[in-house]
């Protein structure tokens, strides 16, 4: 099959490659660039572990063709730790509430999280539960996933507030 | 502070062992998307497998024309069992003493059974050649359940025609399986005929999924050189997998290497040998190049590993007052095209005789009949050690349904049944050794936790304004005591394939007072190199932050059965304490050494050796470590290191209390559980954080089960629920919030007083909500619904009982 050229921007570097026109971002993610944060777990939208970050807004890479998010600006899981290496704000939170088990789920959710306070810094947990449902997870029993969302929350408002 | 002027707590608490919520060590990896599970193995030259599977329940298969699908460019190889049969591997030996095809042998027994297995170069092609292999199929009569199944003259399994002895005794009928009896049959039954009360009921507890959110998958490689094999799988078995796959395909054990990677949940799939890991295996052999098969969804809850599936009908007798007298049980299992339940070999029925519960039941009698039906092979112990969510699922209805009979409250049935703690150890009649318990303990804590008097009252006055018109809402109060059997197990009693199921831990200790220890477990979410390191770090005081901990490797661990079950803290994190006790006694030689006293001269202190009665003249076991390495001391060799391999005297029974409280919608069906409290007890806890994890996620499991996940089958042995559009999983938008409690009673014989928690959630929750909505509507006639109780269901026990007007 003949094959697209791709330019995208990933956790804010530059790459290009070379895709059929039928090749999912997830697999493009996970097996061109071997960014393998975002994962499988269902191939039809519902269970929410392929979920990246695209021009603002939560997607779901598994039912999404790369040819379709050509020149976008694409954050996933791995472009929320800090730079210095350190985790970022939600990664360190899942990980003070126990906000993960098996992992698998985690890299969809936080990205999805991170999307979530972008959208709604002031969350309640009626907020954070109705935003998450597109995100499924199998071990927690989302009560810790909600409570490290509440306090990513409130420890970015903090730092906002002490920035300025 | 240094170690001189710390008090023994601070230096405890520095160590962060047993019963410290340490945060977990494995997510630093897995919040930055650095895990590594199995499809994020990529090899040089690694090719993809797809199945062609059948879309018929029942079939006989004419043809498999390849030529079409091997033209495509890209597409290695196809295997049908033609390619397989040459190498004996057309068929594999099944965990519970059958066989299954690995691809369909003639025939096809459930809808999505693997037909061929196509080899290429990347998964779109092997996707795509998989469509162009074409299958002739003639159909043949399709039987979904088994209650037909056991009268009809369509034949299954054809290939055990005119065998009338299976692996577990007796067939009674060529779509029969096994009967396996437990108690006393003649004693039950005359107590039934002479009690005041019998109660009566069929309890169905429906075919579900484990459905962890990684499916299961493989990477084989074959190393021609060399000879070796490397699998890395989805596996909660790796030891067992490497001993299978070296029995079946008849490479030296040596020669394979086993790793379980990070793994994405397991919940039972991952315990069982699939068709997908000895194609893997075969293909790569074959082609000399890894082969990567990963399944999908779809083929996930359509072909491996259902749960549950268990019609049992009981009976329950008592006195007028309420006391329990005897029990019977007759199970009806459908297993499906091939019995392959993962169950000690022993007990084909799993732990199913665990159903007389919490209660002291003087008499009692189970029988399971195994039956083949057109659906797909399985039965797991999804989130439960081997069928114990059925038994408990079963009692905890049999104790409502006789509440009913009785015009009893449930919660005082219950009371006066349980067994009394100073009962303990208590002998079951059907067979079980009760370690430790306080049942009375932990009830009372529980209805005292959530008001259950209030909320009866509050019931009550619900019920007078229902009928009063003045709502449509009803409020159900689900209780549920349950007692778990876990830690399989001894293995005078307990072997998988004739593996025995003890397990092991092996520690060194390096230098520098660091340490590395192996077990023969898999974690798949249970944190266990976060509370392992803990047991280790309370054992020999060494800090849980300088433990590594090591799984899944079988070149590097020793061997152990795995993790399901929950059999890790009761098996293997016995065999981790008892690891760290062999290494204390050559630590405590070391210390008199250095401190120039005779052995007995020194005792332990949390972290360190002291001289006795001048606790001042130490050895740090840090000090320790680095003198058994570069002392020369007479009588003892070098290192620092130990290995247990634990053979569990016996069980353990964890238990607990649960309590939902569920608000239902009569006319839409629709329900919200308003609140839900856990009370568990499972002995000694090493982490508090992880244990309310677990119970979180298998009460949302739990809940999951009974209010609408099931795997449906259409009378043609169409799946109705192959993917998550269908199949129910909650979202956190109807997961409610849980509140977690807990008793403590320690297992007598397990060296730190632990009995494992991943399960009892599950176990506990399920009746705790079906109990909520059978409930509900006790007082307008319910007896007995099966589940899931999704809102159509719901709704139609209402129209049932006339509340719709």
């Amino acid at each position: 099959m003949s094959k697209m050229h791709v330019k995208l921007t990933v956790n804010g570097k530059q790459v290009e490659g070379l895709a059929e026109p039928r090749t999912l971002l997830i697999h493009f993610l996970r097996e061109d660039l071997k960014i393998t944060g975002p994962h499988i777990g269902c191939e039809t939208s519902h269970c929410g572990a392929c979920t990246v970050d695209i021009d603002g807004k939560s997607v779901k890479s598994c039912t999404t063709f790369v040819a379709q998010v050509n020149e976008a600006d694409i954050t996933t899981v791995e472009g929320l730790t800090n730079d210095d290496g350190s985790l970022g704000v939600l990664q360190e939170m899942f990980r003070e509430h126990h906000g993960l088990q098996c992992g698998f789920c985690t890299p969809g959710m936080i990205t999805r999280a991170h999307r979530l306070l972008q959208e709604n810094p002031n969350p309640t947990e009626e907020d954070i539960r109705f935003g998450m449902a597109g995100n499924l997870c199998r071990c927690t029993g989302y009560q810790n996933i909600v409570k490290a969302i509440s306090a990513s929350a409130d420890m970015l408002k903090a730092q906002k507030e002490a920035a300025e | 502070m240094n170690d001189q002027t710390m008090t023994p707590e601070e230096r405890a608490a520095n160590l962060k062992g047993m019963g410290c919520a340490r945060k977990r060590v494995e997510d630093v990896r897995f919040t930055q998307g650095k895990g590594n599970y199995v499809d994020d193995i990529k090899l040089d030259g690694m090719l993809f497998g797809a199945f062609v599977r059948s879309p018929y329940a029942h079939a006989r298969v004419v043809s498999v024309n390849k030529d079409a699908a091997l033209a495509v460019p890209g597409v290695v190889a196809v295997l049908t069992a033609e390619d397989l049969a040459p190498l004996g591997l057309h068929w594999m030996p099944t965990l519970a003493g059958d066989k299954q095809m690995v691809l369909a042998d003639g025939k096809v027994l459930f809808q999505g059974q693997e037909v061929a297995y196509v080899v290429a170069e990347n998964r779109y092609i092997a996707a795509d050649a998989a469509e162009l292999v074409d299958v002739e199929y003639e159909e043949l009569p399709v039987l979904t359940d088994p209650f037909e199944a056991l009268k009809s003259d369509v034949v299954l399994r054809e290939d055990l025609a005119g065998q009338t002895e299976g692996a577990h005794g007796p067939r009674k009928h060529h779509n029969h399986i096994f009967t396996w009896e437990q108690g006393d049959k003649d004693a039950t039954e005359a107590v039934l005929g002479e009690a005041d009360v019998v109660a009566e009921e069929m309890v169905y507890y429906h075919r579900t999924h484990p459905c962890p959110l990684e499916t299961c998958g493989c990477v084989a490689s074959m190393d021609k050189v060399t000879g070796k094999l490397t699998l890395y799988g989805t596996f909660q078995a790796p030891h067992a997998i490497r001993t299978v796959v070296s029995l079946i395909s008849g490479l030296a054990e040596h020669n394979i290497r086993v790793i379980s990677p990070d793994i994405g949940g397991g919940f039972g799939n991952k315990v069982g040998a699939y068709a997908g890991y000895v194609c893997s295996v075969v293909a790569s052999i074959v082609t000399g190049q890894p082969v990567k098969w990963v399944e999908n969804r779809m083929e996930n809850l359509m072909s491996t590993a259902f749960a549950r599936d268990y019609w049992m009908r009981g009976k329950i007798a008592a006195t007028k007052a309420g006391k329990i007298t005897g029990l019977w049980c007759h199970t009806t299992a459908d297993h499906g095209g091939f019995d392959a339940c993962a169950d000690p070999t022993k007990f084909p029925a799993g732990f199913m005789n665990i159903c007389t519960g919490s209660y002291d039941i003087p008499v009692a009698y189970l029988a399971v009949d195994g039956v083949y039906t057109n659906k797909a092979p399985g039965g797991v112990a999804y989130r439960c050690s081997f069928r114990v969510t059925e038994a408990a699922y079963f009692i905890e209805r049999m104790i409502e349904v006789l509440a009913i009979k009785l015009n009893m409250d449930a919660a005082e049935l219950r009371r006066i049944n349980f067994i009394k703690a100073e009962q303990f150890p208590y002998q079951s009649a059907l067979g079980w050794e009760y370690d430790s318990g306080d049942y009375h303990t932990a009830w009372d804590k529980a209805l005292k936790a959530v008001d259950y008097e209030g909320l009866r009252a509050e019931q009550a006055q619900r019920i007078e304004d229902f009928k009063a018109g003045k709502t449509r809402k009803l409020l159900g109060i689900g209780l549920t005591h349950f007692t778990e059997i876990v830690g399989a197990g001894p293995v005078k009693n307990c072997d998988i394939l004739g593996l025995g199921m003890f397990d092991s831990c092996e520690i060194r200790i390096h230098p520098t007072g660091s340490a590395i220890a192996r077990l023969g477990t898999i974690s798949q979410g249970q944190g266990h190199a976060t509370t392992f390191a803990q047991i280790i770090a309370s054992e020999i005081g060494l800090p849980a932050d300088d433990i590594t901990l090591e799984e899944g490797d079988t070149d590097t661990a020793p061997y152990g059965l795995g993790t399901y079950g929950s059999r890790s803290t009761p098996v293997a994190g016995a065999a981790t304490a008892m690891a760290a006790r062999k290494i204390r006694p050559k630590a405590q030689m070391i210390a008199a050494y250095l401190l120039e006293v005779h052995d007995n001269d020194v005792e332990w202190d949390v972290d360190r050796f002291a001289v006795k009665g001048a606790p001042e003249r130490f050895k740090t076991m840090k000090e320790i470590a680095f003198a058994a390495y570069n002392q020369a001391i007479p009588g003892l060799e070098p290192g620092l290191e130990a290995v247990s391999y634990y053979d569990p005297p016996n069980m353990t029974y964890p238990f607990g209390a649960y309590i939902c409280v569920m608000e239902i919608d009569v006319d839409t069906g629709e329900w919200e559980v308003r609140q839900f409290y856990a009370l568990d007890d499972c002995g000694t806890r090493i982490n508090p954080m992880i244990i309310e994890g677990q119970v979180h996620g298998g009460v949302t499991e739990a809940l999951a089960i009974a209010m609408g996940q099931e795997i449906a089958y259409d009378e043609m042995g169409n799946v109705k629920t192959g993917t998550l559009m269908d199949f129910f999983i909650p979202t956190a938008w109807e997961t409610p919030n849980y509140t977690t409690d807990h008793t403590v009673t320690p297992s007598p014989h397990h060296p730190i007083g632990a009995k494992g928690v991943g399960e009892s959630p599950n176990v506990g929750g399920v009746p705790a909500f079906s109990n909520a909505v059978h409930d509900a509507f006790r007082p307008f006639g319910l007896v007995q619904s099966h589940m899931p109780h999704d809102h159509w269901r719901i709704w139609k026990i209402a129209n049932g009982l006339g509340m719709h007007g």
